[in-house]
């Protein structure tokens, strides 16, 4: 299904429609279907989320795009919640954080080795650490207090182990910023790498702020204090490495060519059929949206959208385990930290991010000890001998 | 809906994959040791548990006849609000506990079959029974002078309690099994609280009210017995046993 992109025939935008019952479907089975599916549910909800926030940024500066922005912007919002809607309620939050996390390791891991452009595949390859990081963090939280073992979503493709420790992740807001590559020059694949991992953490912040406060527990409440203040590094970080000298128009192009490669790909990967149905419809209805911009774009900005937009679809992302790179980069480049936009050993990471740090952590910290001591073990820490528990 | 679990592609365990299992196991060893935290979790906690008020507050008696008695009371040393919360408490659980055999009357009324004994007529008589065990102990909190409306701190983490139990209740996935498995947890803590709360209106003297709430727990005896045994039912013929 090769996708010719100077010829593309989507469902037009008024033809896509939905009811009530459509957007609240029967969500998938946490027992039954593969992680993957769900770890491709919440990336392409994010996705939906991005689209949302910058459709409202960009309607808050354009008095002409108001109505465009919001005939599309509504079905964005449809498609959000269908997909979103689509995570059982026998997910607890913490569950639910766990399956977050595995998306931003296992997709952030394919991404960072398909990037053709070396600086960004290190900035991915950093964030990666920090997210495996947020994993064990969280698996240790959630077997202690709900008594729970993290495999149990994460079907043993994804490790359970330290990465560079969250206490060290608190930087100056100086040093996260990154260098953004060049729109005029970049690979197609890195413009589409680039949002589409800004808008996985981005909706993982999101997440976070929205569930923290869900807990009775304070050390859970901490904790999710202190890993949404990463996220919230994350976004900064990613969001840095986009041009930002493209125009609205440009930018809203991307945003639906973004969603068009990550449906697409979806599309071919997906392994439960039900789910595989919508995401060819939304595929279409992405098109129908790619299509009605790339008309805009001709009108305001009077050039080509086969200027900004490659030929055909470039080889969508990886849905898959990627234990052994990950666990190549966890032995290379965990102590690299951040000098502004440059990466840099330990010893050299500046005064500004330490001194940042050393006052969050004044009071000890959440994340380290919510894991102290603990080894993730198969079903639990409870399932070791006593004298073997912490 | 489905009224049975069956053997299918459940994916969660160690077992259903065992090569990523394998490679999995690694992380036991390629974990290195990491120095404890100078403030664990439990010196954390201990903080804020040291710290913490609680949920909030009873509110004061607004009629002449409840400050009368909490007056009262309080010259003999008894604090009604005690009482009173644990009253609220229990409004506050019959009323949900209605709620949730309104869902399970739901879910009765599309299920392809019912264990053997079980009827939609027997599941509406515990609920019409829940329904009236909040309307008497709204009144009783009426009675001694407090307002029924208000949230009182104990209905307030009963509350909480139950969000487990309505939760569970709505999932539609749900069979009629695990549906009883939900009521009758609710009916437990309920058979339990029901003896606690009449043995303290025992001691505030309130033997009016101790009689009525015993013929309410003589109702939860039999709502507890009567999904137990609907519950052994559905479990026996679900087995092939």
């Amino acid at each position: 299904m090769a996708i010719d992109l100077s010829n593309i025939k989507g469902c037009p935008l008024e033809q896509q429609r939905f009811t009530w019952r459509e957007l609240v479907q029967h969500p998938i089975s946490k027992l039954d279907d593969d992680t993957f599916t769900r770890v491709r549910i919440i990336l392409l909800n994010g996705l939906e989320h991005e689209a949302l926030r910058f459709s409202h940024a960009f309607a808050r500066m354009s008095r002409d795009m108001r109505a465009p922005l919001a005939r599309v912007r509504r079905v964005e919002q449809h498609q959000h919640t269908m997909i979103n809607w689509l995570i059982g309620a026998d997910h607890s939050p913490l569950e639910t954080t766990i399956a977050y996390e595995q998306v931003a390791i296992e997709i952030t891991a394919a991404v960072a080795q398909a990037e053709p452009d070396p600086y960004l595949a290190q900035t991915y390859r950093f964030g990666l650490l920090e997210d495996f990081d947020h994993m064990y963090r969280y698996s240790a939280m959630l077997d202690r207090l709900e008594g729970k073992d993290a495999n149990n979503i994460l079907q043993c493709y994804t490790d359970i182990l330290p990465g560079r420790p969250t206490v060290v992740e608190h930087r100056d807001p100086d040093d996260d910023l990154r260098n953004p590559f060049d729109a005029k020059t970049a690979h197609p694949l890195s413009k589409l790498h680039a949002l589409t991992i800004m808008a996985a953490e981005q909706q993982t912040h999101n997440y976070y702020m929205n569930i923290g406060p869900l807990f009775s527990d304070p050390v859970a409440r901490l904790l999710y204090a202190e890993i949404a203040s990463i996220e919230e590094q994350h976004t900064t970080q990613y969001e840095s490495i986009i041009d930002p000298d493209q125009t609205w128009m440009e930018q809203w192009l991307m945003h639906e060519f973004n969603e068009v490669y990550n449906y697409y790909g979806a599309v071919r990967q997906e392994s439960n059929p039900r789910i595989k149905a919508i995401w060819e419809r939304f595929l279409d209805y992405e098109l129908g949206h790619l299509q009605y911009v790339m008309e805009l774009f001709k009108q305001v900005e009077r050039r080509d959208p086969m200027e900004i937009l490659p030929p055909v679809m470039p080889e969508p992302i990886a849905f898959a385990s990627q234990r052994e790179f990950v666990r190549q980069v966890l032995l290379q480049e965990v102590d690299l930290r951040a000098d502004g936009p440059d990466f840099v050993p330990m010893e050299q990471e500046p005064d500004g991010s330490r001194a940042y740090r050393r006052q969050l952590n004044a009071e000890g910290s959440p994340t380290e000890a919510v894991a102290a001591g603990y080894v993730w073990n198969p079903g639990t820490e409870l399932a070791l001998p006593a004298e073997q528990q912490k | 809906m489905e009224n049975e679990i069956h053997t299918g592609t459940n994916r969660t365990g160690m077992k259903a994959s065992p090569v990523d299992a394998r490679k999995l196991l690694e992380v036991r060893e390629l974990q290195t040791t990491m120095p404890d935290p100078e403030v664990d979790a439990v010196a954390l906690r201990a903080a804020y548990l040291t710290e913490a008020g609680p949920v909030g507050s009873m509110p004061p008696p607004p009629t002449l006849r409840g400050m009368a008695g909490t007056a009262m009371k309080a010259l003999t040393g008894k604090k009604m609000h005690v009482l009173l919360d644990k009253i609220a408490e229990r409004a506050a659980f019959e009323r949900t506990g209605t709620r949730l055999y309104d869902m399970m009357l739901q879910k009765v009324a599309v299920a392809p079959a019912l264990p053997a004994g079980m009827t939609i007529d027997g599941v509406r008589e515990i609920r019409d029974e829940e329904h009236s065990h909040y309307l008497l102990l709204a009144a009783a909190i009426e009675t001694l002078g407090a307002d029924p409306t208000a949230m009182t701190p104990c209905a307030d983490v009963t509350g909480v309690q139950g969000m487990g139990l309505v939760q569970a209740m709505g999932e539609p996935r749900l069979t009629i099994a695990q549906a009883l498995s939900t009521l009758l947890a609710a009916e437990v803590i309920d058979n339990a609280s029901w003896e606690l709360l009449i043995d303290l209106a025992q001691q505030f003297g309130q033997d009016e009210l101790v009689a009525q709430f015993t013929e309410a727990l003589a109702a939860e005896q039999r709502h507890e017995a009567t999904v137990r045994q609907w519950m052994a039912t559905a479990l026996t013929e679900e087995a092939g046993l």
